[in-house]
């Protein structure tokens, strides 16, 4: 779409099975590709949208809600005069140059109309969601309470602060945080998904949003948001376009596009004097008509059509942009602060190798392995298992054939825990194989009367410089524990990001990788994935002295976060992306919310930005650059009757004034149908170097801009000096 | 020698001499501007007048202060002008008619040098040197500090402070105006410029006629005519007559003294920001606009129609046969394009697009390479206007030297533009619309609208230059002519130092390979494309009623 590409969406992580605790703060979860519930069609036009919008367009001549656009006011105006001076001196002229003003305006309308009913059908796909819902509030409970009272209130009347119980099957009927019990939801209103997440009480997936559906368990919520304005409403209200302000840079452009408008109104209105000194006056037709012609029409027209547009497709991607602001800023961002996991690295690690120390062999350390990874459902466990049948084919195992034949002694799996930070087997022979964080099974090994070989540190510490995570595996067998090798766990950087930081490079935007790593672990990530900066070992204040920083030299910075703790920085951030799984506060500190918790969006959500910028000036370089033949239209046609050498001027050889200054006006209007696709859509975009971008726009809308509508002037012109009334 | 040949080493001279000024003086004047130190003279006079040197102003303070000064020296001209006969010198003249009187100190104040009157017939010596030679000083002087004033607010950060309007002015009128003129006078006096206090006497020629000798301190006010970009002359005949523009070469050196100050200020901007390559897109822009206008002109004039100007040697109606046709060419190229509007030749005798070019020249805004001063802030404008279009087709909130255009930028931007084309348009329609003014126009026809929108668009750019061919001493134009000139002079100077205000409140955005690059020949294109589409063209309707309507045949 628009030449932006998509990410491809991490897998679904799983917390971390294994001793080395993630550390990103904002290690995504839930992340899956998402089920196209109800997208609406993206960035084609569909003709039948022209037909669906003319009734708001139609409703858009209203001059109150003209007037704030003031290119296409002064248009509605000059077809308020036309009309008058046509019905006064009718003739076909007179009634073709109104007809195609009105046509002019209408089509401003129309392509606004067209952007906002795009999100108008989204804004009702929500509403079909937002059912009343019920409420059982706990009446005088507070979290500890076994007993509860339950009133059914409706959820209209829920309070904040109130506390309400939900059981599967119901609709939770408020936004709110989970202060009891774990449940499966159905988020499929919000995010278009339909697999059901996971929430539960404390940590940061405790955010329920109300219009969702509990599918098991029973929750108990407490209410952040009053109704009426819950996250469903917002979002509805923002694609809906009811909320929408115009963004600083919009309200830059509309200046100039007023003071520009101002200048030809002048430079025709003083024209008539000037006509009648030269015994060549003009009628009002015409004199409306060079008006017309000459203020930027074309980008007037387009201007809140692009904006709505850029916001929808933001929408699209599932994010959701609480002001427009914020989309103009994602595209002036300096600095990209990239979570390390889901964005740079796929979620999860993945053993890469088996490194066994002297004296054991490595077939015997993948077999250790192997076993002790078995009950080990972790992604990084079944890379395990996997490694070790393609190196050394060994197959996989199930608990029943570990047990000895008669039964007696059961193979005995050791799970993880955070305490002891490791997994392992205990076989029915007494063998116990353990595997897990270098320090934890050392610790193993030494407490089983085991020593320890100078070899294993420097094993460990060499994995950890590369980037990796070294997992050791240690066996006990006949009352003394060894250390058989270490398992490199590697962090797997994302295919194709490398090229995608070199186009941020050349876009003038740094990426800096936040992770919990070391720093021999983050620089070695960093330097895999091309990433400008890494800030290792970070904690949430980190994170937030660097944006501070940067903001202080001047930079923009746009991060993603989810965590509680992520919030005094999301809302620091120029544009803090906040994900859908994350906490109420993380959500409320953001600009944006990411429905899909898909932290790689924030680079698609910057190129958005761009786009809709470049959008804005291409179109007006075009609308600018078209004056230039529409002059050459005119100006012959007003007055070559008085001065027959200005007949030269008319290098278009058009064939007579009223079908020129016809002509020009039909293209005037009809070039606002053929770019309202362009508007919607975006132009290309293609991440360049600003140069590279200047040049490639300014040929095609620049000079494009001055050549298409001589073509199209002379084309019309052929046609229609056909028309009795213009021969 | 072949007149086109000397045509072309004059302008290739020319463009030597600017070139080798361009780096000292524009470095000089930086240094004048951002040096902390005063002149023993300075503090002496700052101490005198009440002055508080080390004050920073805001934008606002500096533009009453700018406001203020300027409305003084309004109504100090007038009142000279109106007490003439009283005063020493004055060459026996009486006092200025009311209307006349205000016009020339709204004209002069201005640095417009519009002139309704003849300055051997109506001014005296003190009113030439005391009233006018010194407005032709400072109000070049205030020219060039308002674009100072912008150029900080690229530089500053996080600051509502543009400097000291009073130590500005006194610094350019001391370090740099003064000292300059002081040189170029002694040039001209060495060409034959006279420079005395030689009252207006009768003598009898050698063939038994009488003549009437003319005296005056004219060289020390010609220099500054030419190098404020004033224009106004000490004669009716303004740089055509012998006194005041004796041998070719001084015509030379008058066209170099207007152009010298102007290309050299886009230096000091490139210096004072910290880019010089900022600089160097600017000053290339203005040149090379500057040298096709030079090109186009001489060309319409050179290949002018008709037998009788063919023979000449090209349409030498109106021309000093002193200077020939590149020596006046280039002389109202540059007069027209500098806003100094001082003139050699007579426009209203060139051909029609000559004289087009001549127009065209201040329809541009006088930035190639404008007014002193003027040029550098009108053409900083229409930069911040390009930026604007070229940074969103990058993908950004434009910035221009690391300060992003936003609303408030835009606003004050918009209005600049505005205000020229509106002062000038409502002008000379209102004059062509009305009766009585219309009785002004001497030609009928195209040629008598191109002198009223000529004349307007004159006074609108602060350039002075006069097509001739319009009565232009009457109540209506005295008066209508004064207000457009003020107008056009310092409501825009106001929404500059109000853009400048609201840059150095920014903090300063670092440049990345995202930023448009604004230097280098692709924005060069950009910014002369933005200045003819978007501020020539508005006046192609008019265009196409006078030169065209005359021209095409």
């Amino acid at each position: 779409m628009a030449g932006i590409r998509s990410t491809s969406h991490s897998p679904r992580q799983v917390p971390s099975g294994e001793g080395v605790p993630s550390g990103d703060g904002a290690a995504p979860a839930g992340t899956r590709p998402p089920a196209q519930v109800r997208r609406v069609g993206g960035g084609l036009l569909d003709p039948r949208m022209l037909w669906q919008s003319l009734p708001d367009a139609i409703r858009k001549l209203d001059p109150r809600v003209q007037i704030r656009n003031p290119v296409m006011f002064v248009v509605e105006v000059g077809s308020v005069l036309t009309t008058y001076s046509a019905v006064i001196h009718s003739s076909v002229f007179a009634w073709t140059i109104t007809a195609w003003l009105w046509l002019t305006v209408l089509f401003a309308n129309l392509a606004e109309a067209v952007a906002e009913g795009r999100g108008k059908a989204q804004a009702q796909a929500l509403r079909r969601t937002k059912r009343e819902a019920v409420a059982r509030r706990l009446a005088g409970w507070k979290p500890g309470d076994t007993a509860y009272r339950i009133t059914e209130v409706p959820g209209t009347q829920l309070a904040v602060g109130d506390f309400v119980i939900v059981e599967a099957g119901e609709v939770i009927p408020g936004d709110g945080d989970v202060v009891e019990g774990v449940a499966s939801v159905d988020e499929s209103a919000i995010t278009g998904e339909s697999a059901p997440v996971i929430r539960e009480s404390g940590g940061d997936r405790s955010a329920v949003t109300g219009g969702t559906k509990v599918l098991s368990d029973r929750i108990i919520v407490k209410i952040t948001s009053k109704p009426g304005e819950t996250f469903i409403d917002r979002m509805i209200a923002l694609v809906e376009g009811a909320s929408r302000q115009k963004t600083p840079n919009e309200v830059a452009l509309n200046v100039l596009l007023a003071s520009l408008t101002l200048i030809f109104v002048i430079a025709v209105v003083t024209l008539q004097p000037m006509a009648y000194y030269s015994k060549a006056p003009q009628n009002l037709i015409i004199l409306v008509s060079l008006i017309v012609a000459l203020i930027p029409t074309t980008i007037g027209a387009l201007l809140s059509a692009i904006g709505i547009a850029g916001m929808d497709r933001l929408v699209q991607r599932n994010v959701l942009a609480m002001s427009g602001r914020a989309v103009e800023a994602a595209g002036d961002v300096n600095t990209l602060l990239l979570d390390k996991t889901g964005t740079i690295t796929i979620g999860n690690r993945q053993a890469s190798e088996f490194l066994p120390v002297a004296g054991v062999e490595a077939a015997y350390l993948a077999d250790a392995a192997q076993l002790s990874s078995l009950a080990d459902e972790t992604p990084e466990g079944r890379s395990v298992v996997v490694l070790a049948k393609e190196r050394f084919g060994i197959r996989e195992r199930s608990a029943g054939e570990l047990s000895d034949p008669a039964g007696q002694h059961r193979a005995v799996f050791v799970p993880f825990t955070a305490q002891t930070r490791m997994s392992g087997v205990d076989l029915a022979d007494g063998r116990q194989i353990r595997k897990g964080a270098a320090a934890a099974v050392r610790q193993w090994v030494r407490d089983n009367g085991g020593a320890l070989e100078e070899e294993l540190g420097r094993m460990t510490d060499g994995i950890s410089a590369a980037g990796g995570t070294p997992l050791v595996v240690a066996e006990k067998a006949g009352g003394t524990a060894r250390a058989l090798g270490v398992i490199h766990l590697k962090d797997i950087v994302k295919e194709g990001i490398a090229e995608r930081f070199a186009e941020m490079r050349a876009m003038g935007i740094r990426t800096v990788m936040i992770t919990g790593d070391n720093p021999l672990t983050a620089r070695a990530i960093a330097e895999e994935s091309g990433v400008d900066d890494f800030l290792a070992e970070a904690t949430p204040e980190d994170k937030m002295a660097l944006i501070k920083k940067e903001q202080e030299g001047g930079k923009l910075v746009a991060m993603t976060g989810d965590g509680t703790n992520d919030a005094p920085a999301l809302a620091q951030a120029d544009v803090g992306v906040a994900m859908n799984t994350g906490t109420m506060a993380a959500k409320e500190a953001g600009n944006m919310v990411d429905l899909d918790s898909n932290p790689t969006k924030l680079i698609e959500i910057v190129q958005i930005g761009k786009q809709l910028l470049i959008t804005r000036g291409a179109l007006t370089t075009f609308s600018i650059a078209n004056d230039v033949a529409k002059y050459f239209a005119i100006i012959p046609a007003m007055f070559a009757g008085v001065f027959p050498g200005l007949g030269k001027l008319n290098i278009m050889h058009l064939h007579s004034a009223n079908s020129a200054i016809a002509s020009a006006i039909i293209f005037n209007a009809l070039i606002i149908v053929a770019l309202i696709p362009l508007a919607l859509r975006g132009v290309r975009y293609k991440p360049s170097s600003a140069s590279a971008m200047l040049r490639r726009n300014l040929w095609i809308y620049g000079v494009g801009g001055l050549i298409i509508p001589f073509i199209f002037i002379k084309g019309i012109d052929l046609i229609i000096m056909n028309v009795p009334g213009f021969r | 020698m072949n007149p086109a040949l000397a045509g072309f080493l004059q302008a290739a001279l020319l463009v030597a001499a600017l070139a080798a000024c361009h780096i000292p003086l524009g470095n000089y004047m930086a240094r004048v501007f951002m040096s902390g130190r005063h002149l023993r003279v300075e503090s002496a006079f700052y101490r005198v007048m009440g002055i508080d040197a080390e004050a920073d102003q805001r934008w606002g303070t500096y533009a009453r202060s700018m406001l203020a000064f300027s409305g003084v020296c309004v109504l100090f001209l007038y009142l000279l002008e109106r007490i003439q006969q009283w005063l020493p010198y004055s060459n026996g003249q009486t006092a200025v008619p009311p209307f006349l009187a205000w016009n020339t100190a709204a004209s002069f104040v201005t640095n417009t040098n519009w002139q309704n009157y003849a300055g051997e017939t109506t001014m005296g010596y003190v009113v030439q040197m005391a009233g006018l030679a010194v407005q032709n000083f400072v109000s070049a002087a205030v020219g060039i500090v308002v674009a100072i004033a912008l150029v900080r607010g690229f530089m500053r950060n996080k600051t509502d402070r543009l400097g000291n309007f009073w130590v500005d002015l006194t610094r350019i009128v001391v370090r740099v105006l003064l000292p300059l003129a002081v040189l170029g006078a002694v040039v001209l006096m060495a060409c034959g410029v006279i420079d005395n206090f030689n009252l207006t006497h009768v003598i009898s020629t050698l063939d038994g006629g009488q003549q009437t000798m003319v005296g005056g301190p004219v060289a020390s006010q010609e220099v500054i005519k030419e190098l404020g970009n004033n224009g106004g002359g000490f004669f009716n005949a303004n740089s055509a007559h012998p006194f005041e523009n004796p041998t070719p070469f001084s015509n030379w050196f008058e066209i170099f003294l207007m152009l010298v100050i102007p290309f050299a200020l886009p230096r000091t901007f490139g210096t004072m920001a910290g880019d010089k390559r900022q600089g160097y897109l600017i000053v290339a822009v203005m040149a090379g606009l500057w040298l096709a206008s030079v090109g186009l002109m001489s060309l319409f004039e050179w290949q002018h129609a008709g037998t009788a100007l063919q023979a000449a040697g090209g349409a030498m109606e109106g021309k000093e046969v002193r200077f020939g046709l590149p020596g006046s060419t280039l002389f109202g190229t540059t007069a027209t394009a500098t806003s100094t509007g001082a003139v050699n030749s007579f426009f209203d005798s060139y051909t029609p697009f000559g004289g087009m070019i001549a127009l065209f020249n201040m329809m541009l805004g006088e930035v190639i390479p404008g007014g002193v001063g003027a040029g550098l802030y009108g053409m900083l404008i229409l930069a911040v206007l390009t930026v604007f279009i070229g940074g969103l087709m990058v993908g950004r909130t434009p910035e221009y030297l690391g300060k992003k255009i936003r609303p408030a930028e835009m606003k004050w931007a918009a209005a600049y533009i505005l205000a020229t084309p509106l002062s000038a348009l409502v002008g000379a329609a209102l004059s062509l619309g009305m009766q009585v003014p219309r009785r002004s126009i001497l030609n009928p026809g195209p040629h008598g609208l191109t002198e009223v929108i000529y004349a307007f668009t004159s006074m609108a750019n602060n350039n002075g230059s006069a097509f001739a061919g319009l009565a232009a001493n009457t109540g209506w134009y005295n008066l209508a002519g004064g207000t457009v000139m003020l107008t056009a002079r310092f409501v825009p100077m106001i929404f500059v130092l109000a853009l400048g205000g609201s840059l150095a409140r920014q903090q300063t955005v670092p440049e990345s390979a995202g930023t448009l690059r604004t230097h280098g020949p692709l924005f060069a294109g950009l910014l002369i494309g933005v200045i003819i589409i978007l501020v020539g063209l508005t006046y192609f309707p008019a265009l196409a009623l006078g030169p065209f309507a005359e021209g095409l045949h």
